[in-house]
Formats: structure tokens, sequence, C-alpha cells
């Protein structure tokens, strides 16, 4: 195996070696800042924030439109709910029976308890199937995202290139996806050029000559760039959006054809996937590829499907590996609410209708799973003890639009709950004085103690008098009033409270003084 | 219906609320910042016949605590809301949100305090508690409430009333059958505002940042009022629109329905 | 190979889930559908020929007696100098198409990526198709080639027989399990390869083959 050393230099220093391929963010994605505080940063992205607007709103009304064609559109969120559950509430079961199958068909099976245990899986695979070029191609997949295996690959010494444009556009650009579904969304077509132009020369085929920012260019470019690669790729990595236990068949869904190049022209196929992914039956694959197109890029039908079982004689790879991840998700599914989020099926539907996130884009999560999905599933799968995984629950105003959209119907806002729950009863376990608990425990009394409350508002009321006359508004106030008054006004309150109103106009019967 | 009435409580014989008794659930932020949504709530439904009781015990839904995940201290909440109300066959609140929270959220909490009594009393709240404006249209069965209000307004339905207390279309048919009125479609309208309860308070930019591009979608419209049966999102949006000195007036929902020709 | 973490995943499983009672899937979650139910479509043809174009594919009608004649056509229309015929098409086309001039080239034995990377067109059967998402899928048996045939030229002609078409996703899966469950690997192709990667605006052709040109030989 020929790791990756520091070079020593000739005056007895150290330098890194030099990368395979383009250089990611530094930093680890779990030592991001607080969700408010990296918000604040993006926000102050207009040419981001104009991208996503456009973006958010268009993938918004095309799910809308083709979900609404449906007449049995509830019928099949119902069903892929139930499917789901039946085979998360049976995953011991399940993951025999495609295992069975798997190795039936004569695909190798793996498993890794954690993001290391299937990078050492991966590494060790890829070095035994590697010809004299070390690199692999890469169909998107989120598990691969979730376990950084690029990374690990290239302190192996092995290139991993992405192949999904919006993948490869991240790659090129020294960035990090801001979206599970179209991890390139916050960038536009100019700044897409500006990466083809500035890096593709470095690590194979150059933009050609006189790029513009047409898309359909632009694409162009990205096809000629990756062709080389796909025709002389020996092993290729995928994750898979479906796994059946009954035929042990994967099913990857995409659009571009870079996952077919992948699944047919190299010799040896891993596959990385999360062990919730699994589906009983083949049958089931009709919900799922009902809901699935709808819900994520809003057409009726993604243009390419691809279902393998084991490898074919003839054609594609004939070594096929399953790698599969737990790297949490036992910990999801330990949590009998909690284990509703592993229904997911990567769609996207609830971060594009997500109003936060259509603000501050994928960034802002410190989470290869942003919006609503990922305010709930990452701090269940980390923990919440980071700064940014206590936080990723609050991102949320609990407006509810994400539920209505999901296509497995996970109650995203009453999981946002439960986890801000757990991020509660994590600060309370650790002892000490918080001020938001004092204030809480202090609400709570007042609130649970009739005459307290009344006391409160008689108090209001006293205050507003004092104002009378004085101010119709408030302008800016000090903390932590001003995080409010800041950008808003706010009325002075009124003189008389309704309660005393009522007791002045009326008997307690209901009767008029 | 052609009759109207000014004064609280006269009601008229065949009045659809005639024999009705209605606690009347203020909601904390109404009863000491908007208690004109509460006022116009009894003067509405004394008008259309019903007697308007307000037990003095009530307090809060609950909904600020449970929401920032403080599930222990939202519990004697609960209690509190179960017995201010016990017994009642109609609580009727001028707030979609407050209604959503005690219909999606005091069962759960009763269950996290594993006191089966405190479900069964909440089971019985929970089952006679509606929204000001499902209260109207599915117990009363009016749309027609006799009310003029010659203004042109824009409506925005609230999050919570929308997906947690699932209000529907009612208080738009409340809207469309009031005399003199003109309402103007709200861009987006089904696009939360950014208030979100504490979200506002801990992600302060974001809120403002959601609560600008409601802002200015209302002010879009050219109309007169913004309206919505929630004052803390009429708030949150008022709130900017002020700043923005746009001269757009929030109302609720309920005071609207409680104008009459005889007060204009 | 160590079974170390695999009995420590599914430990961890069936400890994750035991709070739950001790039931067969199906009594414990019942799922209420029913499968492989057709959907209520006017006219299916006319729906997969809606849907076909509306991807931006292109759509042809003929009557096995003309199909012949429009492969050749279709193959014309893009200036195809090269043509892969998969083995078990209808001796008729691949006569035709010689017959044109075309130069035809055969997998067998299997051409390199290179020599189906300098390949202009392929044509293939299908297996089943469903109207309502416009999606034709191949099981790649006869007529149809390995998956890299449809995959590396430019331009796929792809012919469809009436009978094939269904009406929608579950008709088509109930029709194409049993290929499944014959481990025979399987392609859905619904238009041509596209992308919205930017801006999301919809591009055609990215790596699979930038034309699809469709033939839908209905014999009535």
């Amino acid at each position: 195996m020929s790791k990756k050393l520091p070079v020593v230099t000739s005056r007895g220093g150290t330098v890194e070696p030099p990368r395979l391929t383009p250089a990611p963010p530094p930093g680890r994605l779990i030592d991001s800042p607080r969700f408010p505080a990296q918000a604040k940063v993006e926000l102050g992205n207009p040419v981001q924030r104009k991208n996503l607007h456009h973006a958010m709103t268009t993938i918004r009304d095309k799910r809308a439109r083709v979900a609404g064609e449906l007449d049995n559109w509830e019928d099949l969120r119902l069903a892929g709910e139930a499917i789901k559950n039946r085979t998360l509430r049976h995953l011991d079961t399940y993951l025999v029976q495609l295992e069975e199958n798997l190795t039936a068909a004569g695909t190798e099976v793996h498993w890794a308890r954690d993001a290391e245990e299937a990078n050492r899986i991966i590494v060790g695979l890829v070095e035994a199937s590697l010809g004299e070029t070390r690199e692999v191609v890469k169909i998107k997949s989120m598990a691969t995202q979730e376990i950084d295996m690029n990374e690990a690959l290239e302190e192996a010494g092995i290139a991993a290139w992405e192949t999904d444009l919006a993948e490869l556009i991240v790659q090129l650009g020294h960035d990090r996806p801001s979206h599970i579904l179209v991890p390139a969304i916050h960038r536009n077509r100019s700044e897409v050029r500006e990466i083809f132009n500035a890096e593709m020369g470095t690590y194979g085929r150059p933009a050609p000559e006189g790029l513009d920012t047409e898309p359909k260019n632009l694409a162009g470019a990205a096809r000629l760039h990756l062709r080389e690669k796909f025709l002389r790729s020996k092993v290729a990595i995928s994750g898979a959006n479906f796994m059946v236990a009954d035929t042990g068949t994967l099913v990857i869904v995409e659009s571009e054809g870079n996952g077919r190049m992948c699944l047919t022209l190299a010799d040896t196929l891993i596959s990385v996937v999360g062990i919730e992914k699994i589906v009983p039956s083949v049958e089931d694959l009709e919900v799922f590829l009902q809901l699935l197109p709808r819900s994520s890029t809003g057409e009726r039908m993604n243009p390419y499907t691809s279902m393998w079982t084991g490898p074919a004689s003839g054609d594609g790879p004939q070594t096929m590996h399953v790698v599969l991840i737990d790297n949490g998700r036992t910990q999801v599914l330990s949590d009998p609410k909690g284990r509703e989020a592993l229904r997911c099926i990567r769609c996207s539907a609830c971060i594009n209708v997500c109003p936060v996130y259509e603000k501050v884009g994928g960034h802002a999560y410190g989470s290869v799973y942003p919006g609503p999905i990922g305010a709930v599933l990452t701090p269940q799968l980390r923990g919440v003890t980071s700064a940014v995984d206590a936080s990723l629950p609050y991102a949320s105003t609990l407006c509810g639009a994400c539920f209505d959209v999901c296509p497995v119907r996970i109650p995203l806002p009453d999981l946002l709950v439960h986890m801000r729950h757990k991020v509660v009863e994590g600060k309370k376990a650790k002892g000490g004085v918080h001020t938001e608990s004092a204030i809480m425990k202090a609400t709570g009394r007042m609130f649970s103690h009739p005459r307290l409350w009344a006391a409160a508002v008689n108090a209001g009321a006293l205050g507003g008098k004092a104002l009378t006359g004085r101010v119709k508004h408030f302008g800016p106030l000090p903390w932590p009033l001003s995080k409010w008054t800041n950008a808003r006004d706010v009325p002075i309150p009124p003189t008389e409270s309704f309660r005393a109103w009522y007791a002045r106009t009326h008997h307690e019967d209901g009767s008029l003084k | 219906m052609t009759t109207t009435s000014t004064s609280p409580g006269r009601s008229f014989a065949d009045a659809p609320g005639s024999g009705k008794t209605v606690a009347l659930f203020a909601a904390c932020a109404n009863d000491v910042m908007f208690p004109q949504a509460p006022i116009a709530t009894t003067r509405l439904l004394e008008r259309l016949g019903c007697r308007v009781v307000f037990p003095k015990k009530q307090t809060c839904c609950g909904q600020p605590l449970v929401n920032t995940g403080y599930y222990d201290e939202t519990v004697p909440i609960v209690r509190n809301f179960a017995k201010a109300f016990e017994g009642y066959d109609y609580v009727v609140a001028p707030s979609g949100s407050c209604v959503g929270a005690v219909r999606h959220q005091h069962q759960m909490l009763a269950d996290h305090a594993k006191d089966p009594g405190l479900r069964r009393d909440v089971d019985a709240v929970v089952a006679a508690t509606f929204d000001i404006s499902e209260f109207l249209v599915d117990v009363l069965g009016v749309t027609d409430v006799g009310a003029y209000f010659p203004h042109v307004v824009t409506y925005h339905p609230t999050c919570h009333s929308l997906r947690v207390a699932h209000v529907g279309d009612k208080p738009m048919r409340l809207l469309q059958a009031v005399r003199g009125i003109t309402i103007k479609d709200l861009p987006d309208a089904d696009r939360c505002c950014g208030f979100g309860g504490t979200f506002a308070l801990k992600n302060p930019d974001v809120s403002v940042a959601m609560a600008a591009d409601k802002a200015r979608n209302v002010a879009s419209t050219g109309a007169e009022y913004l309206v919505a049966g929630d004052n803390l999102c009429l708030l949150n949006i008022s709130g900017v629109l002020g700043r923005q000195q746009s001269g757009i007036r929030p109302i609720h929902l309920v005071e609207v329905l409680a104008s009459t020709e005889e007060e204009s | 190979m160590s079974t170390e973490a695999r009995d420590a995943i599914l430990g961890r499983v069936r400890a994750a889930l035991a709070d739950l009672p001790p039931l067969t899937p199906e009594a414990d979650t019942p799922v209420a559908w029913t499968y492989g139910q057709p959907r209520a479509l006017d006219n299916i043809l006319d729906q997969f020929e809606d849907r076909i174009i509306d991807y931006r594919a292109a759509f042809e009608r003929c009557t096995p007696a003309t199909l012949a004649e429009h492969v050749v056509g279709a193959l014309q229309t893009y200036g195809t100098a090269s043509v892969v015929l998969p083995s078990g098409l209808p001796r008729s086309i691949s006569d035709a198409v010689a017959a044109a001039g075309l130069e035809v080239r055969l997998d067998e034995p299997q051409l390199t990526r290179i020599e189906l990377d300098a390949t202009s067109a392929v044509v293939t059967t299908c297996a089943v198709a469903a109207a309502e998402t416009g999606t034709i899928m191949l099981d790649h048996g006869p007529g149809q080639g390995r998956r890299a045939l449809s995959l590396v030229p430019d331009v796929h002609v792809c012919i469809v027989l009436a009978d094939q078409v269904v009406s929608d996703v579950p008709e088509a899966v109930a029709r194409i399990a049993p290929a499944i469950r014959e481990r025979r690997p399987i392609t859905w192709i619904s238009g041509g390869s596209a992308t919205s990667d930017i801006e999301l605006s919809r591009v055609e052709g990215v790596h699979g083959p930038r034309t699809l040109h469709v033939l839908l030989v209905d014999g009535s």
C-alpha cells in the first residue's frame, strides 16, 4: 500500500506531498460554526441568495406540478411510509436476507461500523483492483460524502473523480456540496465557467477554447473532460438509492448517464450503502420509483435508472462489492421517535421547500445533509455534542412545509422539536446554569400558575399606560430584545389587557354588565 | 344574513350560535399585547348568539416552551390548560397557531409525562378546541357573519393555521363574504414569514431576511391591510413593514369579521 | 473475512429494535397498497408519445412493414457513419442498414471501449415501456445488447412494440420483475440523458446518447 507520507526536504522540514485531486476547503464539517453564525455569513452573499431563490422556486414549482398530476399521490406516500417502516422495524431480518441474495448473485458483502472502518475496507478493495492509473470514477453518493471517502483515498494515493456534473463543479472548485441533489446550486453559470477554465486542464482534458456560459456548452465541456476518465476506468464507486432484499438487486436513479458509465465500463464496482436503504421486494420499487423522481427533480421519471443483481456475464463489471455502513444509523434506529428519519430516500423535496434553506444554502448547516432532513438526521447520526449539531434542530421556523412534501411522510417538524428536546436534555445532564433554561423554567412556572400570569398581564398594561401618548412604536431596544428590534418596529403594549376588558364588561357567567 | 348587530351580547333569536356557550381562549400574547383580537372574537360570537365566557385560569398553550425543547416545563402548562377549559363544549381561540399547538402537542406532552389521567383530560379538551374560523364555518355553519369592511386587504395564511391546525380555506371563505371588502392575492402566500417563535431570537438574521421577503410581497399587493389569523406573525411582518414606512396596517382576521357598517 | 463488524451491526440493530413486538413484518406493518395496478389513461400509446416528445426526444410511429426504412431514415437524419447492431435484432433491419451504405459494427467479439466510443449510433429493441412516464425499459436480452452499447454511442434508435407499452410504472415493474429475478441487468430510459445542475436549467445530452429516437411499431 503506497500511503502518501510527508516529504522530507533538504532543509529538514516537511512539506505536504502534491495532491492528486483538488483540495477541498480545510477543516472538518463537524467543527463548523453554529448555524446562526454561519447563516449570517451566507446571508451576506447576494449572488448565492439570488441563485438559490431562482433555483428553489423553479424546483418547488416543478415538484408541485408533477406530484399533483397523480390522483393517488397521497396513497403512494402512505405506501412509501409503510414499506419503509416495515423495513426499519425488521431491519435485521432484511439485512440478513439481502446479504444472502447479494452473495448468491456473486457480490461480495462487507460491513462497516463507522466511517473509518468503511474507508479502510474501500481503500483495500480499490488497491486490490487498480491498474497502473491510480484513480477511481465515482457516482454521486451521499454515503461516500458522509464518510469523507475521497479524502481517505487521496491519503492512500488514489484519485477519486466525481463524475456528476455538479459534483465535478464542486470538486474542481475546491468547494463543498451545498445540496444533496444539486450540490453546486449555490454557483451560477459564470462561476462554473471560471472554475472549468481554471481547473480542468490541471486534472485532465482542459476546457475547450472560448468556452461561454451556456449551460449546454458547460455540460459539453464536462462530457469531454470526463469521457477519457470513463474510458480508462478500472474501478468505479457508487452508492445506491435502493437495495432489494429479496433479490440482492441494487438500484441507482440518475440523470446524466455518468452513473451508467461507471456501472458499465469499469471492471470492478464497489457500492457503499447505508444499511437503511433496503426495500423488501422488487415489487416495492413501483412505489418508490414513482415517489422519488417526482419529489426529487420534479420529473415524472428521471432519465436513467440502473438495476443490477450481481455481475452479468459479458456485461459490465465482473467483480462487485457492497459495503454496508452503519455510521450512526443504529443509534438513530434505537430512538423510537427519531428512527422515522431513517425512512428518508434523499429526494431533497424538504430542502427545496424550506424557506430557511432558501435564504442560507447548504453550507450553513455544517453537514452533508442540509435543510430539514439534515437538521434532524445529522444531530442523530453525530450526536448533539458539537456546537453546530446542537444548533441544527433550531434551524427551522417549524412552518411545516417539509412534511407536506416528504414522499415518505417523515414528520420533520415533530422530529425537529424532538431533537430540540434532546439538546435541552443534554444541557440539563451537563448541569450548570444556562440563561435559556432559567428563562424557560420561570416562564413555565408563570404559565402554570394562573395568578402569577394574571399579575404579569396587569404589569404589561401598566407599562403600556406609562408610555401612552409618548411613542407609537418601539425602535431599537437593548439586547436581547435588540435581536427583534434591530430590524422591526414593535408596538407599545395596550393600556388595558383583554382580561381587564372582559372583567369590566362581563360577569363571570358571560352575561353583560 | 342581512341583520347586523352593534352592541355586544345583543343576539338575535334565530342566530346560529343561539344556546351555545363558548369558552374563549384568548391566547397569552393576545391577552397582554393584542386584546383587540379576543375582544373582536367576543363581540362577533355574541353577535351570532353565543354566550362567551372567559375562564380566568387560562394562561398559555405552552408552545413557546415545547418548541424550544422544554418538555418537562410544559407539562404543568398543559395540565393547567386542561383544568382551565375542563367541561366546555367549545373552546375557541383567535389563533391558528395556539389551536394547532393544543391539538398537535398536548397529547404528546401528556404521554411524555406518562400520565394517563392527564391524557384523558387532554383528549377531551383537544376535541373541543377550535380556531375561530373553524368554529364559525364548521360549528355555526356560517361564512357570512354580517361583517362590513370597505377596504383593500391581502391575506397571509399563517403556517400553523394552515399546516398544523389545518383550517384550510375557511378564513378565505369568511373574508370573501365580508361586504365592501376587496381581497388582493398575496404572492407566495403560503411561504413562512420567518417568525417561528424562538427562531426569531435564535436566528435573527435569517428571520429578518424571510420577513423582508414576506413584507415585499405584501407591499406589492397595494393593500391597505394585511390580514392573518395569528397576531405574532402579523407582528413580525408589520414590524418590517413599519420600519419600511409602507403604511400597510396589520389586522387580525377576526377584527375584520367583527367590523360592521354601523361602526364604520 | 471476519464477521466481527457484521455481527456487531446486526447486534446493534436488534438492540435498537428491542422495544417492538415480536411479529412478522407483514403482521407488524401492513402496507395498504395494491401492486401492479394499471393507471387509467385515455390512450396509452398517445400518452407514451406525448411523454417522449415532452422529454425532447424524437418520436415516430411505423408499422412492422415500414420499420426497417424508418430505422435507416433515422440514422441518416443524424448523419450516422457507423452503427452497432446488437445480436437478435430482426434481420430485415441489419439488411436495410447495410444496404443504405452505413458501416455496421457487430459486438461479436465485443467491441473495445475505444471502438464503441468511435461508433456513431446504436439500434436496439426494448423489453417494456411505461406510457405515463415515457419510460423505456431494457433487460438487455436479444436485440438490446449489453449495457454499454446503448450508452456510449451518441445516437440511440430504440424500437418499441405497441404491445410492450403499459400504462404506468406499477404495470411495468410487474412485467420486468421476472427479468430482475433472473439477475439480468435492467436499464430504464426516460428521454435522453439530461442535467439541471447549472442553475436548474435543463440541458439534454450529457454522458449518455445525446439523441434518443423512439420508433413505435404499431401493428394495427
